[in-house]
């Protein structure tokens, strides 16, 4: 009979179900790691926006992960509205498996649907304890560098494009180049699978000298944890990293989310997004705000990935698809 | 004196042939709380110690915080689905094979094992490869609107995989221990299958059944890695409690992400004292039955 008891118990228990905050229309952004911080600012202005303009309230959902990852999920069925990751090829595999946008996706906004870009620093210890001052002393034996996984980190393969494009460079020609990274991929300890993994593994668990970075991910880090802590180093040249953003079209479509999806990307080029990108150090597309926040980030020559590498499609089959130079480099 | 007193000690030592000399004895018991204090105590400690770390109003606004709330009450979900159904499946599953002879009884077993067996991670991405938009049955149920992962359903249904074992588990061996004899009596004495089962057989592995119900609701409410590969990690739907510590951690968040894991924590030490609990009823149980 104490059964019994134990059973309406548990059956009361099953009656918790949750309720969720009310508004007229929700939309998800899936993007990567490190826009947390970002995107926490520019929903909150653009839930303001929206209401004021089209007097709609909306609810803005965020999922944050490894790029490579998120565009799975997007693939596998999460139903994003917009998506904002850190490089057009993972859009371009959604388009591509999934159908879920055309392929000229990166044509329908301005600056290739690139509203803010960043680039790939180094980030060290106070004090630049192992001296670190360029791309070629992240390959000395004894110096130990923190970067993510570039199978699943969209950060960690503009990483790895920077690093072999300066290897390419600096020693001649591209089995030069595949040496250097091959170098200083056995400096590697742990690949996490994103950058905020990785910028854990550095600044919290105190493993590596050095962290290849987004520069907006560096800059974070220093704020949030002192700058008496860590230093950054611009290395000698890098690569300019454009993060992609894209309405999925088969998801509003069926939610009815298309104008209020579409406004969301679009206000990320207005003025205030673009300062909302800059204060969290995103190097903005407007040449205006570009100017005025100009002070904040260190002068580095930067390459394009369509020059040096003819684009993502190719630079992804070459580098990063099954049995690609990063294959063969990390099994050895 | 000391002359004297060798012999002493060493006739006492003789007397008591099964134990260890006092250093030994000191030894083990000192290297045994070494070892419970470096790898369990001190953790529990730091991360009351880093949730509170900022004060109260800091902890309970990182509890009570919209996203914290909405990955409370989806832990709450998921284990007020997966607890009872396993129950019900565990009592089923293990009446039927302490009880009875029947085919694919081995087999029956190994599969209630699967999942201590598999990564959570593959369970995880089991139900990708089937519910997802490519998977098997995900353009069917894309067409008819229904969502299964990254929402509360394929939450829950990871969930129920991994917590599967632990009721059935429990029960079995204690099942199978006590024999048919009570039942054959009950028979005997004219009642019915529902009959033994609420009057005969459960109230005789009682204890073993809550504490297995226990142990699948901590696994319930603690999973991580198969829910994180379904969940689709959206903040404020389908985040639960642990998934919501690793955000809150990664965004530099420490004392909301420990104030969190304090609410795990506290499940964890709540499981262990009812545990407790119920092994010592347990025991007087069995002594009152001796008698």
């Amino acid at each position: 009979m104490k059964i019994k008891t134990w059973l309406t118990g548990l059956a009361a228990a099953t009656v918790l179900i949750g309720g969720s905050a009310w508004a007229d229309k929700t939309i998800l952004n899936v993007s990567y790691d490190p826009t947390r911080e970002l995107y926490q600012e520019f929903n909150a202005a653009f839930t303001k926006h929206w209401e004021e303009k089209a007097r709609e309230k909306v609810a803005i959902k965020q999922s944050h992960g490894g790029s490579g990852k998120q565009a799975r999920s997007v693939i596998d069925g999460l139903e994003a509205d917009v998506v904002t990751l850190a490089l057009a090829n993972d859009i371009d595999a959604i388009a591509e498996k999934a159908k879920l946008l055309p392929d000229g996706w990166q044509k329908r906004l301005a600056h290739n649907s690139t509203p803010y870009t960043s680039t790939i620093v180094l980030l060290v210890r106070k004090g630049n304890p192992k001296n670190i001052k360029d791309w070629n002393d992240l390959a000395r034996p004894g110096v130990s560098v923190i970067t993510p996984n570039p199978k699943t980190s969209g950060g960690a393969r503009w990483n790895y494009l920077a690093a072999w494009e300066y290897g390419k460079r600096t020693y001649g020609d591209d089995a030069q180049a595949k040496e250097f990274v091959t170098k200083l991929y056995k400096n590697v300890p742990v690949l996490d699978s994103g950058a905020r993994g990785s910028t854990t593994t550095f600044v919290e668990r105190g493993i590596g000298d050095v962290f290849i970075s987004w520069e907006n991910e560096a800059f974070l880090a220093i704020r949030e944890l002192g700058p008496n802590k860590f230093e950054i180093i611009a290395p000698s040249i890098s690569i300019l990293a454009e993060p992609s953003v894209a309405v999925i079209d088969k998801v509003v479509d069926k939610k009815g989310t298309c104008q209020v999806a579409e406004a969301y990307l679009q206000h990320l080029y207005s003025e205030q997004g673009q300062e909302i990108a800059a204060r969290n150090f995103y190097r903005p597309a407007n040449a205006r705000v570009a100017a005025k926040y100009a002070n904040q980030f260190p002068s580095i020559k930067l390459f394009r990935i369509d020059d040096a590498f003819g684009g993502w499609k190719n630079a992804h089959k070459l580098h990063f698809a099954d049995g690609g130079t990063f294959d063969q480099i990390y099994q050895k | 004196m000391t002359v004297i007193a060798l012999p002493v000690s060493s006739l006492a030592h003789r007397a008591r042939p099964t134990e260890e000399p006092v250093w030994v004895r000191w030894t083990l018991i000192g290297l045994a709380l070494a070892f419970l204090t470096l790898f369990l105590f001190v953790p529990l400690i730091s991360v009351f110690y880093e949730a509170l770390k900022k004060g109260w109003a800091v902890y309970i606004a990182a509890i009570t915080e919209p996203d914290a709330v909405s990955a409370i009450q989806l832990t709450l979900t998921a284990a007020a689905i997966a607890v009872p159904l396993n129950l019900i499946f565990g009592i089923a599953a293990a009446w039927a094979i302490a009880k009875f002879e029947f085919l694919g009884k081995n087999l029956l077993t190994t599969f209630i094992d699967l999942p201590f067996s598999v990564s959570p991670v593959v369970s995880g991405l089991i139900y990708v490869l089937v519910f997802g938009l490519q998977g098997w049955l995900g353009p069917w149920l894309a067409e008819h609107d229904i969502k299964v992962i990254f929402a509360v359903p394929g939450i829950v249904l990871a969930t129920i995989f991994v917590t599967v074992p632990f009721i059935a588990r429990e029960l079995i061996p204690l099942m199978q221990s006590q024999g048919t004899e009570e039942e054959e009596a009950a028979v005997v004495l004219g009642a019915r299958g529902w009959q033994i089962l609420f009057r005969v057989t459960l109230p005789n592995v009682k204890w073993g059944l809550l504490y297995g119900t226990i142990l699948c609701n901590a696994r319930a409410m603690g999973e991580f890695g198969a829910v994180s590969v379904v969940s689709g990690h959206i903040r404020g739907s389908t985040n639960t409690l642990p998934l919501h510590v690793e955000i809150l951690y990664n965004e530099y968040n420490f004392a909301a992400a420990f104030a969190v894991a304090s609410l795990l924590a506290m499940l964890a030490l709540v499981t262990l004292a009812l545990k407790t609990l119920i092994e010592s009823k347990n025991m007087q149980n069995d002594k009152g039955k001796n008698r």
